[in-house]
């Protein structure tokens, strides 16, 4: 087991630099660079600024850039952010916290709705209940979240005065203060991209435990007389839940990506905003290091979803 | 004495898209104590479904039990929930599945499977019921019966899952064991040594069993009596030996022509026969003997009136107007 999640990590660095070269060319590729500003300022010298990207190399040819770039993130250096000022480690460091906070619990949000109700749906098909889940799941994945992130905004925040919409990293307080109002501020994020995750995942959840209700193991344990509660939540759910953790793992990038838009309705300080932030304003080290803690993060969950996999699954080994 | 088992006029119906799907219709079997009862028939006869409507295993809906009685010790069963059910599953009557690899959960251990039924039905401790399956594991053969609790169905074969099936149905030791088609996904050596460990375990618990089968073969080596189905009806019932050297039915005589048969010589050797047609759709059945279509005997009243099951022989009872007729001219 240890074994092959050393070699499943083994297998990751490959493809993570596999995806920061394709990152980093892009980046290239793309029109500005941090100094593009120097170029238009009238206060410093044409001189001085060719010195300047001289010194950073920015004129060197695209390869001996990469490795420069790989070479000092190997070491821990990720570069200097020249519009925050700060190391891009302290900054990422920074917003990750507040976006796993808000993502992770979206998708617990997500997997306490989706699996009771679909689970529930599927017992029994075409029922009131299946009925309106279904109704609710369809109308919750059609609308974007940046769609119901302004009507949450607009009926809890403006209209009832409930819940704060702007998000803010330093709260002016303490203790069991501090928590409640890091709470409160969560909900409406926690609530739009958990909700919307809720609504695919409730579908996908009911899909698969019809498929699994109906097979012969299933009346196998009807007929032992194990009852309801137990033959749905031990035979039927157990295998049920293999594919659903599948569509949840393969879904993190596009949870990533949903986060981003998100984090700029409620304004969350996260990584996702930063991402946005310094990609409007030409801060290519940062741009590459958010991009590549994302693909970290993505080759991360599928690892998860694997060792899922073999718990739930006996028939998958670890080999 | 009453039989331990009596159903009594059961209709069990599906409803489909087309209609009402009429799979049992009025089928009345009655199995004593300890006694060895084949229910044969082709596919699509109704077997499993009137096997599946005893514990009440057919999805429901689109099933329906519209009407009859399940007595098992002179309680009807038809009335009570699943939930009162289940502590007459696997606890009274057992059941053994035709599919051996699909019927075993895939993801728990074959030990865990067997050793839970015991847990719930005996109130055993989890050690004590792994320790109960591991002898229910050595009473059906299975080799390194300790060690092999703790394997998955998958690292089984089918004869072995097959014989975890049985050692599952028989651990809370039930009055009651309905096998349905238990050897039809085996291969023929594995089916002989399955149908002989049934009649071990028959032997050793002395329950009854409920055998469904296909093979009429399988039948003569195991039945003491035989209820032949069609259609979702009864057609002929009576003990294996008149069953065989005297079938009343036509359905009956033709099943029986069909078996191969190795004992005659080359010269008596004829064509193997089969009964032509297939079985009807269930769904708005046309009126009167549902095999008249057929039958090479059929007549005028077999297309107008159903037959009814009458004892034409003490303990032998069948669906056929054409016994009639022949009686009524002799």
């Amino acid at each position: 087991m240890s074994q092959y999640v050393l070699r499943r990590l083994l297998i990751a660095v490959p493809s993570l630099l596999g995806i920061s070269l394709v990152l980093y060319i892009v980046l290239a590729l793309a029109p500005g660079d941090p100094f593009s500003e120097l170029a238009t300022n009238p206060n410093v010298p044409p001189e001085v600024a060719a010195a300047l990207r001289a010194k950073f190399g920015l004129d060197d040819p695209i390869y001996l850039r990469y490795l420069h770039w790989l070479a000092a993130m190997v070491q821990g250096d990720w570069g200097f952010s020249f519009v925050s000022r700060m190391n891009v480690d302290t900054l990422i460091l920074q917003r990750l916290p507040t976006t796993l906070y808000v993502i992770g619990s979206a998708q617990i949000l997500a997997l306490l709705i989706a699996i009771p109700v679909g689970v529930y749906a599927a017992t029994r098909p075409y029922s009131i209940f299946d009925q309106i889940a279904n109704t609710f799941a369809f109308i919750g994945f059609s609308l974007p979240t940046f769609f119901t992130g302004l009507l949450f905004i607009l009926v809890f925040s403006i209209t009832l005065d409930w819940l704060p919409f702007v998000y803010s990293s330093d709260i002016k307080a303490t203790g069991i203060r501090w928590l409640f109002e890091q709470i409160r501020q969560a909900i409406m994020p926690v609530m739009v991209l958990g909700l919307f995750q809720a609504a695919s995942m409730t579908r996908f959840v009911r899909s698969a435990m019809l498929d699994v209700i109906r097979l012969d193991y299933v009346t196998t344990a009807r007929a032992k007389g194990l009852g309801q509660p137990r033959v749905i939540v031990k035979h039927a759910m157990r295998n049920a839940m293999i594919p659903v953790v599948t569509l949840v793992a393969l879904q993190m990038p596009a949870v990533f990506g949903g986060a981003i838009v998100t984090e700029q309705i409620f304004r969350i300080p996260g990584i996702g905003s930063l991402l946005i932030s310094s990609i409007l304003s030409n801060d290519t080290p940062v741009v590459m290091a958010v991009t590549f803690v994302f693909a970290c993060l993505v080759v991360l969950f599928n690892l998860i979803a694997d060792i899922l996999y073999g718990w739930l699954d006996p028939r998958i080994s670890f080999r | 004495m009453a039989p331990l088992l009596e159903i009594k006029g059961l209709k069990t119906h599906f409803s489909t898209d087309d209609g009402m799907l009429q799979a049992v219709d009025g089928v009345d079997i009655a199995i004593n104590k300890g006694e060895t009862l084949c229910v044969v028939g082709e596919s699509g006869c109704g077997k499993t479904v009137t096997a599946m409507s005893i514990l009440k295993l057919i999805a429901m809906p689109p099933g329906r039990i519209v009407q009859g009685q399940i007595l098992f010790e002179g309680r009807d069963l038809v009335p009570l929930t699943s939930h009162e059910l289940d502590d007459i599953r696997a606890k009274d009557i057992g059941f053994i599945f035709q599919e051996p690899m699909t019927s075993l959960n895939p993801v728990l251990t074959v030990g865990e499977q067997v050793a839970e039924s015991l847990r719930r039905h005996e109130g055993l401790s989890k050690k004590d019921a792994l320790a109960r399956t591991v002898e229910m594991f050595k009473l059906v053969q299975i080799p390194n019966a300790a060690g092999r609790v703790h394997d998955y169905p998958h690292q089984f074969s089918g004869g072995m899952r097959q014989r975890v099936m049985i050692a599952m149905a028989l651990a809370c030791k039930p009055k009651l064991v309905i096998a349905d088609e238990p050897t039809t996904a085996l291969d023929v050596t594995i089916q002989a040594q399955i149908l002989d460990l049934l009649q071990d375990m028959k032997d050793r618990f002395g329950m009854a069993v409920m055998l469904i089968t296909h093979a009429m073969g399988v039948v003569a080596e195991t039945a003491q009596r035989v209820v032949v189905m069609y259609a979702g009806k009864v057609v002929e019932e009576a003990d294996v030996d008149s069953l065989f050297e005297n079938p009343r039915h036509p359905y009956t005589q033709g099943l029986i022509r069909s078996i191969p048969r190795i004992d005659l010589d080359s010269a008596n050797k004829t064509r193997l026969e089969a009964i032509g047609g297939s079985v009807p759709i269930l769904i708005n059945p046309a009126p009167g003997c549902r095999f008249a279509p057929r039958c090479r005997y059929a007549f005028d009243r077999c297309a107008a009136e159903e037959p009814l099951l009458r004892e034409v022989a003490p303990g032998h009872r069948m669906a056929c107007h054409l016994g009639e007729k022949q009686e009524a001219v002799a």
